[in-house]
This record gives structure tokens, C-alpha cells and sequence, in this order.
């Protein structure tokens, strides 16, 4: 009996001895679940091929993304051993200890100059101009335009737009050439519409749409690095890009009031609308006959620049980081150093993964390799981001609040949304005594 | 019996009326019966079932309630790593001195006002209508409860098809072209109040039948033989005797409306549509101001115990009666 007793503890002590094991050979990367997380997991499955090293990407809807990583950080579980974080999750990850900082592997591996400057600078570094690094970038991404390339070289079209207008109709260079082609194409009697901008105000689709007219209009959000906002983010350069912004909703599919990368993707897919925001990460899905039928008529360009001629582009997409409450940070750190090899880089932009790499952005052969690859290099030499402050979600949702009255059901004025705005931030700054440190 | 299990069946000073009724159906329970001859008495049977009972509700719900109480007090974000500081009534004071929180209670109290009124007169009409002999009574009941069944997400996500602009069948129905149901900040909250009308009438329907068919029979024979009119019947024998299960159905819809979270998120982003209780997701949940979201869920928690002492007050007047 006693024997047998024994045995069977031994074979516990074994199987659980044998289950650790298994567990140290995994890693897990948490993500959004959309083309980009299948596209990663089918990279990492040569890691795994390779080490012996399973990695699973576990995904979850946009929705919940923010929600349930955060939720994990506040648990400091262990669930995840890497997160491809927004770029605005920088402040709160560094600073609150849920990041491991990869300063010394940025500096091992030269990444700044591996990398494209302004993805070092908008998903991997934190506070800006710091050189501290806490994340590797992962998924270049930036606000551009799919359009109606069959409508836009309709000879009628064109020769109607030339009479009415005084120029050729093309890929608007400027927002003055978006806002007439805008209406030139809005047509509500024929089911057919100018323009779709995102409107959805529940997380950063609202203020991603209005930044990048803000930027390219002169005006900016604030100063990052003194956190001063009066004046600035309500300055005439900032209004007016506002009510740029504005305007153009006005030219928009009816019922346009709750809009992000999936209805301005149907407004293509559907044929309502001659031109749609989205980030470049949703174009596939255009590019692609079985998901758009209109996909030969589709053609994308990088934002137009403002009046003044500044050109500026919002940035989206991700930086991988390691969960600082991982249990297997080494093996993370060197699933990392796989990551950012040129072979890998290179693998992950045929996957249709969009690589950071310097080397293989500027590559002819990357940016021919789709119709939208050029549009998109062109954006990610001048993107800008939103705040990436740890307090970056009350900044959101206090924009959201005061922008979208405006926009969407045109209460109130520019001025008075963006006054409302500064206030509203100067006030959150105040809370988190931003002021006193610097 | 032993001496300390009468002090536990003696009922306490001062208790109340459910208490002394508890307390003399326990005092019943012998100690020796005959699962006490089985090896367990009645006590220790007793202790069995209510003590995991009691465990549950005291770790799941009276102990993260003080928890959180206690949070309240504290400036503390549970995704930081910062410890919570001591900041007192602060956390109120900023809550009650915000005007998003105010609009957001003033949003809510409009919401709650619509949906429940609406659904109290829809369900009302509906049980008054099916209050007879009707073919397939039973059948049309049940097919009129379905709304309450489903998952409001899915309701929500639903009615958004519905009213959907271009091509939603509801503009089409009524002649309204291009009508932007949930992108007009005036009429968004009116479209979800109708969405949750539309949801929990067949509930107050529930009820309110429940009522209507205990009312006796000789009442309204005695109405028709005095000749009063349809309109003194129901004002004098329908509606007094329906009253009590409807003040509860309503009771308990304000509750639930006041606390709608799910329809209005999946259904509108206007802030004109930004209930109590997004707001307080919002606070706890994507801005993680976890000391200031547990004032705010105290806050809503107050407000709606006074909201339902009121019914609860007028309940028993009308119970008086």
C-alpha cells in the first residue's frame, strides 16, 4: 500500500514536473483580433519551428482590447508574456511598471536606426526625446484614404468636376481638393455620397480623424513634453482644421454618426462613398475582390496636406512589449531578438504584417507590392500621435465629449469646443500635477 | 438541547417582523429528530444549507461592497502601481461638482422616465388587451414575451439594423427617408427608451395580467348591473386592484433602466446617450480612476435605494388601502 502510495506521488511529481516544462516552452502574445494578429501567428509559427518555442497570439475584439489588457496589468497576471499595445498605452505601460524596458536591446541591436524614426519615436519610446525604450515596433499603421479610382477617371465625372470646379479631378493634393471632390460626388437622390470619416466617439476613431486635419492644418494637441494645451490646442490653426473637419462630415453617408474602420471600409465595399478614411491596416480587405467587390475601381493615397501646406498623417499601430509580470521574460527577450532579425522583418511583410523596418519600407519591391503599400510609406514619413501620457484615456473621452456634438450634429462652434477641450485637459493635467513636476 | 442552541433560536431584541418569523421556524426544528438520529440534527442540516449561502454573499457581494466603500476614500488606480492615498470626501465632492456627471444623472433620469413610463403603458394596454377570451391566447402570450428573453447586446445590435438610415425597414415603415435614428443627439436617447420598451413591456405585461386575472369576477357584475361606465370601472375596480403587482413591476424596471448599460453602449456613442452607468464603466474600466469609480458607484447605488424606497413606501399605502 505504502508502495503504491508512493508510486503515485512520484508519477504526480513527475507529471507536474513535465507540465512546467511544457509551459516554459510557450509564450503567449496577447493582441486585437484582426488580419494582422492571423498574420503574426503564422510568422511565429516558424519560431516555433525553429526554438521549439510555441507562441500563440490570443486575440480579442478591438472593443475589449484596451479593457482586458488593463485589467490584466491591475491583476499582474501572467497571462500574457508579450502585448502589442496602442501607442498611446506607452505612458501608462512605462511608468506604471506593467512594461519591461528595452532600452539596453534597442541599444544592443541598434534598433533606432533599424527601425523607421517616427515608429521609434510613436510605439517604442517613452517620454519623448527620452530614449528609453519600452516596446519594439510591431505593426507600422497610419490614417490614409481608399478611393473611387473608377469614378475619379470617368471622363463625364472628370469633365463635370473641370467645369465646375476649374481643375482636373484627381487624388486630392490639398484639404481644400478633398472638401470639392467631397461634394462634387455627394449625391443623396442617387444613393451616392462624398466622404466617410470616422465619428465613432467611444475610443480614439473620432480623435484620430480630427487630429490628422488638425496637424495638417498647422495647429497641434498641446505640447508633449511641457503638457501646456492653452493656446495651442484651441489656436486658430486648430480651429480651423476642426471645422475642416466639420465640413466634411456634412458630405458624408446618412446616419454617419458611428463610424469607424469597419463602416468606412463598407462605404467602399458598398459603393456609398467616393472616398473613406481608414487606417492602412484595414486596405486588404479593399484590395481584395472576394471581401470588395468595386477592388479593381479602389485606389488609396497618403492624407493631403492642409492649406499651409503642412502634411501630417495619424499614426495607428503597435509595439510589442514584455509584460514585466511574465514569468518567462527571458524567453520573451529572445523571441524578440528573432523578431527584430532582417529575415524575420522581411517574412513579416510578405505575410502582409506592415514591418517598421527602415530597409524594407523604403525597398521598391515593398512598395509596389500592393496598391496601397506607397500610400502607406508616404504616411509613415510624417506621422503624429495623440498623447501617450498615462491619463491618455480621460484626454480621449474628454475630446470625445466635446468634439462630437460639434462635428456630428454641428452644436456649438470650433472655438467653443476646442476652448471647452483645453479647459478640460488643463484641468486633468492639474489633477495629475503635470505642471508642478516640470 | 443544549443551552447555546436555544440562544440561538431565542429571536433577538428588537428584530424585525421577518426576523420573528424566521426565528419561529427555526425554533421548531428539533435538535433530535429523526435526521438528528441519522448522525446530523436538524440544526446542524439547517447550519449546512444557509452557512455556504451566507459565505457566498459575504465574499462575493458584502465584502467587495466595503472594499470598494473603502476605495471611494482613497485617490487609487487599480492598474498603477502607485498605493492608494487618503483624499476623504474628495472623490464625492469632485464627482457631485462635475457637470459630465450631472448630465450624465440628468441623461439617466430622462431615460428612466421614457422607458419605464412606456413600458408600463405599452405592457399595461397589452395585458388589458389579452384580459379575455381570445383563440390562441396562450400562444400569443408566449410569443410577446420573447423580446425579454433575448440578450440586450443582441437587441441592441438588432435595433441598430432597424433603424438604420439607408436602408432600415423602420424609416422605410413610416415614410422617413434618410432619418438618422441614433446619430440625432435629440432623438438617439428616444430610440434606445423605444429599444428597451420594445424589450421589458412583455415583463410589465407579465405582471400586470397576473393582476388583472385575479381581480374578481363579481366586481365588474356588479359594475354592469349598476351601470357604470367603462372608463369608472377601470379607474375604480381595474386599476386599484391591479396597482400593487404593477407598482412592483415598475419598481422593479426603474431599478434595471437606471442601471442600463448594455443597450445604450452597443446601440449609440452621443454623449446625449451616455448613461450613469457608462459613465461609470468608463471611469473604472478605460480611465481605471478606481477610488473615483467606487464614489460614483456609491452614489448611483444611494440613488436608487431612495428611488425604490419611495415606490416602496407608496407600495404599502396602496396595500393600506
Amino acid at each position: 500500500m505504502r508502495r503504491g502510495i508512493a508510486m503515485l506521488l512520484a508519477a504526480a511529481g513527475l507529471a507536474f514536473a513535465l507540465a512546467n516544462t511544457a509551459r516554459a516552452e510557450e509564450l503567449t502574445i496577447f493582441w486585437a483580433e484582426w488580419d494582422p494578429a492571423n498574420y503574426l501567428q503564422e510568422l511565429v509559427n516558424d519560431y516555433a519551428k525553429e526554438t521549439g518555442v510555441k507562441v500563440t497570439v490570443e486575440t480579442t475584439p478591438w472593443t475589449d482590447f484596451q479593457t482586458k489588457t488593463f485589467r490584466e496589468f491591475a491583476a499582474k497576471g501572467d497571462a500574457y508574456d508579450l502585448v502589442v499595445g496602442d501607442s498611446q498605452w506607452l505612458g501608462a505601460g512605462s511608468t506604471q511598471g506593467h512594461y519591461v524596458d528595452l532600452t539596453d536591446f534597442f541599444k544592443k541591436h541598434n534598433l533606432e536606426n533599424v527601425f523607421l524614426p517616427a515608429t521609434v519615436a510613436g510605439y517604442a519610446e517613452y517620454p519623448i526625446g527620452s530614449h528609453k525604450y519600452w516596446a519594439i515596433p510591431l505593426e507600422g499603421d497610419a490614417n490614409g484614404w481608399a478611393y473611387r479610382k473608377d469614378w475619379f477617371e470617368d471622363s463625364k465625372e472628370k469633365a463635370a468636376f473641370k467645369a465646375k470646379y476649374g481643375y482636373e479631378l484627381g487624388v486630392p493634393k490639398d484639404y481644400k481638393q478633398l472638401r470639392d471632390i467631397a461634394e462634387f460626388f455627394y449625391r443623396p437622390d442617387q444613393k451616392r455620397y462624398g466622404i466617410a470619416i470616422y465619428t465613432d466617439n467611444s475610443y480614439d476613431a473620432i480623435a484620430m480623424g480630427v487630429e490628422q486635419t488638425i496637424f495638417s492644418y498647422g495647429g497641434d494637441l498641446g505640447n508633449y513634453a511641457t503638457y501646456k494645451v492653452n493656446g495651442i490646442v484651441n489656436s486658430k490653426q486648430a480651429i480651423e482644421g476642426l471645422e475642416a473637419y466639420h465640413e466634411l462630415y456634412k458630405f458624408a453617408p446618412p446616419g454617419w454618426g458611428k463610424a469607424f474602420f469597419l463602416e468606412d471600409n463598407q462605404a467602399i465595399t458598398e459603393g456609398l462613398a467616393a472616398m473613406s478614411m481608414n487606417f492602412f491596416a484595414f486596405f486588404p480587405a479593399l484590395a481584395n475582390p472576394t471581401t470588395n467587390p468595386h477592388a479593381s475601381g479602389t485606389g488609396f493615397f497618403a492624407n493631403p496636406a492642409g492649406p499651409t501646406g503642412a502634411h501630417f498623417a495619424a499614426l495607428g499601430g503597435q509595439g510589442i512589449s514584455i509584460v514585466s509580470y511574465s514569468k518567462k521574460r527571458d524567453a520573451a527577450m529572445k523571441f524578440l531578438e528573432w523578431f527584430v532579425k532582417d529575415s524575420t522583418q522581411k517574412k513579416w511583410g510578405e505575410l502582409g504584417g506592415y514591418t517598421c523596418s527602415k530597409a524594407i519600407l523604403e525597398s521598391p519591391e515593398f512598395r509596389k507590392a500592393t496598391p496601397y503599400n506607397d500610400a502607406f510609406y508616404q504616411s509613415m514619413l510624417m506621422v503624429k500621435d495623440f498623447w501617450a501620457t498615462p491619463e491618455y484615456a480621460e484626454l480621449l473621452d474628454q475630446l470625445n465629449q466635446r468634439l462630437y456634438p460639434y462635428i456630428v450634429d454641428g452644436k456649438g462652434t470650433a472655438k467653443e469646443s476646442l476652448d471647452g477641450v483645453e479647459a478640460d485637459w488643463t484641468r486633468t493635467f492639474n489633477k495629475y500635477k503635470r505642471y508642478s513636476q516640470k | 438541547m443544549s443551552s447555546s442552541a436555544r440562544r440561538q433560536q431565542k429571536p433577538p431584541p428588537g428584530a424585525s417582523e421577518i426576523g420573528r418569523r424566521v426565528s419561529k421556524v427555526f425554533s421548531k426544528l428539533d435538535a433530535k429528530s429523526a435526521a438528528g438520529g441519522r448522525g446530523l440534527t436538524d440544526l446542524a442540516i439547517r447550519n449546512l444549507f444557509i452557512l455556504p449561502t451566507i459565505a457566498f454573499l459575504i465574499i462575493f457581494n458584502i465584502f467587495p461592497l466595503i472594499y470598494s466603500l473603502g476605495f471611494s476614500f482613497y485617490d487609487y488606480s487599480a492598474a498603477g502601481n502607485a498605493p492608494p492615498v487618503f483624499v476623504g470626501l474628495r472623490n464625492y465632492k469632485d464627482l457631485l461638482d462635475s457637470p459630465y456627471i450631472w448630465s450624465n444623472f440628468s441623461i439617466t433620469a430622462k431615460y428612466v422616465l421614457v422607458s419605464v413610463g412606456g413600458q408600463v403603458i405599452v405592457g399595461f394596454g397589452i395585458a388589458v388587451l389579452l384580459n379575455r377570451a381570445i383563440p390562441s391566447k396562450g400562444l400569443i402570450t408566449t410569443l410577446l414575451l420573447l423580446p425579454m428573453m433575448m440578450s440586450a447586446a443582441v437587441v441592441g445590435l438588432f435595433w441598430q439594423l432597424l433603424y438604420s438610415p439607408s436602408w432600415g425597414p423602420i424609416n422605410y415603415i413610416f415614410g422617413l427617408g434618410d432619418f438618422p435614428w441614433l446619430s440625432d443627439s435629440t432623438v438617439a436617447l428616444y430610440a434606445v427608451a423605444i429599444t428597451d420598451i420594445w424589450m421589458w413591456s412583455p415583463f410589465v405585461m407579465l405582471l400586470s395580467l397576473a393582476g388583472l386575472s385575479a381581480v374578481p369576477k363579481h366586481l365588474y357584475e356588479a359594475a354592469a348591473i349598476d351601470r357604470a361606465s367603462g372608463w369608472y370601472t377601470f379607474t375604480r375596480i381595474t386599476l386599484p386592484l391591479v396597482a400593487p403587482l404593477l407598482l412592483i413591476a415598475i419598481i422593479f424596471r426603474t431599478m434595471e433602466a437606471f442601471k442600463t448599460f448594455d443597450i445604450a453602449y452597443v446601440m449609440s456613442v452621443q454623449p446625449t446617450t451616455e448613461l450613469i452607468a457608462i459613465r461609470l464603466y468608463k471611469l473604472a474600466f478605460q480611465e481605471w480612476q478606481t477610488g473615483r469609480s467606487c464614489a460614483l458607484a456609491y452614489i448611483v447605488l444611494i440613488m436608487v435605494l431612495a428611488i425604490t424606497n419611495i415606490y416602496v413606501k407608496y407600495l404599502n399605502q396602496v396595500r393600506a388601502r
